[in-house]
């Protein structure tokens, strides 16, 4: 990272201080469905109208995931102009680092009762652990490859193509032909991730039964902490003097470099933390759903991703995180009830919000707040002109 | 034509000394027309084989099919035509007889192997040239001393260039196992044997090498190493042709991209779906010929084509009328409202075509293959080889040449400049936008022959095209070419040792590290174009 941004890093003031009003109404959101969900889960009996059933909880877990993908997503879209479509690899990545971990937690309780080779590795004649799985009995371990793993991808991956310039659209269809790569990678039996079943059967994590209610919403509480922390790095990065650069390189690449700037850098940095938040999403979510398996590094499920983003409003963070639970909602809701319009929807729905709200449910919100403030009957056309540039610019800006 | 023949065939046969070939089969024939018990039947069939007479094969057919007969009034034998004529055994002239007193002559399994062994003989000199090279063939694999005199006989009375060599090769094949041929026709025999070069060829000198005297086996060897460097350059043809295929599809698929992504800058993810319009256009068009009009099967691939360039760039200039030109300079965003695109449609056709796999036939221009070099063409394959060359042509032809070409290079150069002339430039995009897309439709005609025709056919393309247009260079027609080839040829090749999944995953890093050395592609644009 550049001796600019850690200087005034240092500078900065109470942690506090740097959410704004709508990072206040999100965290609070978050912390009372942190709250309330497994308090209606465990506390409320069944027959209750309040109760809310286990599967709820997963649901809602893996919503959150999702979210925390997505502002994964926003921070290197929304503010650095890296538009990822392989942002699912990291995610994927992610969960089968952990999907890894709960393997190996199976022990001798699998089909085949072998207990140091998980079942499909029996099934497929296998002697040995092959010697990347060493280590992932370990919880401290599998966590820190839940980092790492993604994170050197990113680095590896961000380094080649942001030293050489690859930009735009190049680099959009570079990062799909990555997560294309792995999908076809992890399909094959012979690199020792399950296959086309990828992992599955869980049974404990940490000791606790994965299937268990108090497991649940124990996962939960930890996936909306996640997500918590998540939007402090990622709002702590986006409104340092770090931040602003990066949204410098957003809107104007070269003359950023021209300032003197390793635009490069600033890239590589943002790739790389927003691949380890991916990385952590994955994570939680492979044993809230019980499964990892190749069909997560699909280049739509990338795409889907995007969508919520934009859906959203990028370059607002809690609008991405919003934006993920609103579709990944209306999809549950959808696929249920009218399986023939899923598709048709959220084609719509990619259509709609490129054409009429590119700035998202919370960029039109903003908007709409900043007219209402700023229009006096004086001079109407001059100050929605300056209300049309305000939504353009930066909202870092205002903090 | 093959009257002529058989009575060139009879002439020659007559002057190369076998006069008495007309009275043995006479005699042949009154044998087995006389023939009581199975005994002689058998030495009928033998009679007959021995004439080594054309006539002689279809009337061993007939009876091993049970369809020979004696007019016990005449005494004379009669046979059944496939179709069901009862005409005479010799001279094939109809024949009138009551078929309920027709007799058939019995056969045994004695009789039956005699009629088996014959036959082999028979049809060295049969009427048809493609029956004889045919059993030519069937000796050389056979590689059986026996038919030595069989096929001498044939050679000396054979006049197809094509068939001779043939059977020279039989000759070679069963002279090296023969145990009575001396060493010197061996070693000729080693050397036609090697002039065929092919994995059959190879097996039978392995075969001769293990009993061959001291003297044929250097030569045995010597054209065993021949042989095998000649196929291992030739698997490599293989593949390499094999790759040309891949690469004419990669090519295919890419090229209607190489207009709206290379030329226009669209980002368009449903460029994927465009030819599966093209595919299904194909599938409706047969289905039609199916039910009104089965006779013109075979033109349904030449009407789907127009069609398919029709409705797909129906859809396409729909699309950019509608959404697409809203969101000129904001690529990224582009990519997005496609993508949706994309979704609809595909839900669209699986709504009204379900989601399983329709089946497109193939017209019997496109079944079959055919050998060059003992290099096996299919000619589907061949066809869209061509079909992608040809829309590649066709293609530059129309940019190059065409008033409308040059208005779309002029806007692509520099719109505001191409505007002022009076060009319309919204129109131009439409139309283009329209053109890409149509030709993604016509390889979807191309796609259907060879992959399943499902909602889902077009994203198996997409992420290819993609990077065959980066990779070839962003903007030029020629690269997508070049890019589409070499990819094809070079997954192709890299099959053998790496897989076909490896092979690919291999590919794909390939051009993830070459498009950080050339982030423009292998052929890119000059001047200002590029900062657009």
């Amino acid at each position: 990272m550049s001796g600019a941004g850690t200087n005034s890093m240092g500078r900065r003031p109470l942690l506090l201080s740097l959410i704004d009003g709508k990072g206040w109404i999100f965290l609070a959101v978050v912390a009372a469905a942190a709250v309330l969900v497994p308090l209606l889960n465990l506390a409320v009996p069944e027959g209750s109208a309040f109760h809310v059933p286990t599967y709820v909880v997963a649901l809602l877990g893996k919503y959150l995931c999702y979210a925390l993908l997505a502002l994964a997503l926003d921070l290197v879209w929304g503010y650095c102009g890296i538009l990822s479509l392989g942002h699912g690899a990291f995610f994927a990545l992610g969960g089968y680092a952990m999907g890894m971990y709960l393997m190996r937690q199976i022990g001798p309780r699998g089909v085949y009762a072998n207990p140091l080779l998980p079942d499909f590795m029996v099934f497929l004649n296998w002697k040995e652990l092959p010697w990347y799985w060493h280590g992932f009995d370990s919880f401290p371990f599998a966590a820190l490859m839940v980092l790492l793993v993604p994170g050197l991808l990113a680095l590896v991956f961000g380094w080649l193509a942001f030293r050489s310039r690859v930009t735009g659209v190049y680099l959009s269809i570079m990062t799909q032909a990555m997560t294309f790569a792995l999908l076809l990678a992890f399909f094959r039996n012979d690199m020792g991730f399950g296959g086309n079943n990828g992992l599955t059967d869980f049974k404990d994590i940490l000791g606790f039964n994965v299937q268990a209610q108090t497991t649940r919403c124990a996962l939960f509480v930890a996936t909306a902490i996640a997500l918590v922390l998540g939007y402090l790095v990622a709002r702590y990065m986006v409104t340092s003097t770090y931040g602003k650069v990066l949204v410098a390189i957003r809107d104007a690449e070269s003359r950023t470099r021209f300032l003197g700037y390793r635009v490069e850098t600033y890239k590589v940095v943002a790739f790389v933390v927003s691949a380890m938040m991916a990385g952590v999403a994955g994570a939680l979510y492979v044993p809230q759903v019980g499964i990892i398996n190749p069909s997560e590094f699909s280049p739509a499920n990338s795409i889907e991703a995007v969508i919520w983003v934009a859906v959203g409003g990028r370059g607002t963070l809690v609008g991405a995180a919003l934006g993920a639970v609103l579709v990944n909602f209306g999809k549950t809701y959808l696929t249920g009830a009218l399986p023939e319009i899923w598709l048709f929807a959220l084609g719509l729905l990619f259509v709609v919000v490129t054409l009429f709200l590119p700035k998202g449910i919370v960029g039109l919100l903003t908007q709409k707040r900043q007219q209402r403030q700023e229009i006096s009957p004086r001079d109407e056309s001059l100050a929605a002109e300056a209300g049309i540039g305000e939504a353009g610019a930066v909202e870092g800006g205002k903090a | 034509m093959v009257r002529l023949f058989a009575l060139v065939l009879l002439l020659v046969g007559a002057f190369a000394g076998r006069p008495a070939c007309a009275q043995d089969l006479d005699a042949a024939l009154a044998k087995l027309a006389g023939a009581s018990g199975y005994a002689e039947i058998d030495a009928g069939v033998a009679a007959l084989a021995a004439t080594g007479s054309p006539d002689a094969l279809p009337i061993i057919e007939a009876l091993g099919e049970g369809r020979l007969y004696v007019d016990p009034q005449s005494g004379v034998l009669v046979l059944k035509t496939a179709d069901g004529r009862t005409v005479d055994a010799k001279s094939g002239a109809a024949v009138s007889a009551n078929a309920a007193q027709l007799a058939a002559v019995r056969v045994n399994n004695r009789v039956r192997r005699a009629i088996e062994s014959s036959m082999g003989a028979l049809r060295l000199v049969a009427k048809d040239s493609a029956v004889r090279a045919a059993a030519a063939d069937a000796v050389f694999k056979a590689r059986d001393p026996a038919a030595l005199p069989a096929i001498d006989r044939a050679l000396a009375r054979e006049t197809d260039a094509g068939v001779k060599q043939k059977l020279t090769e039989a000759q070679a094949a069963a002279r090296l196992m023969d145990g009575a041929t001396g060493d010197a026709d061996k070693i000729a025999a080693v050397a036609v044997v090697s002039k065929r070069g092919d994995q059959d060829a190879l097996s039978l000198l392995g075969a001769a090498g293990a009993q061959a005297s001291p003297a044929v086996k250097p030569a045995i060897e010597s054209a065993t190493a021949t042989i095998q460097s000649r196929l291992a350059l030739l698997e490599n043809v293989q593949n390499v042709w094999y790759g040309i295929s891949l690469g004419s599809v990669l090519l295919l698929a890419a090229i209607g991209l190489a207009i709206t992504f290379g030329v226009m800058g669209i980002i368009n993810m449903a460029h994927g779906e465009m030819v599966m319009l093209g595919a299904y256009t194909t599938y409706v068009v047969q289905e039609a010929s199916r039910i009104y009009a089965p006779g013109l099967f075979g033109w349904t691939l030449p009407v789907a084509v127009p069609l398919a360039f029709l409705i797909a760039g129906l859809v396409g200039v729909l699309i950019e009328r509608t959404v697409i030109r809203y969101l000129y300079g904001r690529p990224l965003e582009t990519l997005l409202a496609t993508w949706g695109i994309s979704l609809i449609l595909q839900q669209a056709v699986r709504s009204v075509f379900g989601p399983t796999n329709r089946e497109v036939g193939a017209p019997s221009y496109m079944s079959g293959s055919f050998d060059v070099f003992g290099l096996s063409i299919t000619y589907g394959r061949m066809w869209i080889v061509l079909f992608s060359l040809v829309v590649f042509l066709g293609l530059l032809a129309v940019l190059r040449g065409t008033s409308f070409g040059l208005k779309m290079r002029a806007v692509t150069q520099n719109r505001r400049m191409a505007s002022s002339m009076g060009i319309r430039t919204p129109w131009i995009d439409t139309f283009a936008f329209g053109l890409g897309s149509g030709i993604a439709g016509i390889a979807g005609v191309a796609l259907a022959q060879i992959d399943n025709v499902s909602p889902n056919l077009g994203q198996g393309y997409i992420i290819d095209s993609f990077l065959v247009v980066v990779f070839g260079g962003v903007g030029n027609l020629w690269g997508t070419l070049v890019a589409a080839l070499t990819l094809g040829v070079a997954n192709k090749l890299l099959e053998p040792f790496a897989g076909a999944v490896l092979g690919k995953i291999l590919l794909l890093i390939f051009i993830i590290l070459f498009i950080q050395r050339r982030p423009r592609g292998l052929f890119a644009q000059k001047g200002r174009a590029v900062e657009a």
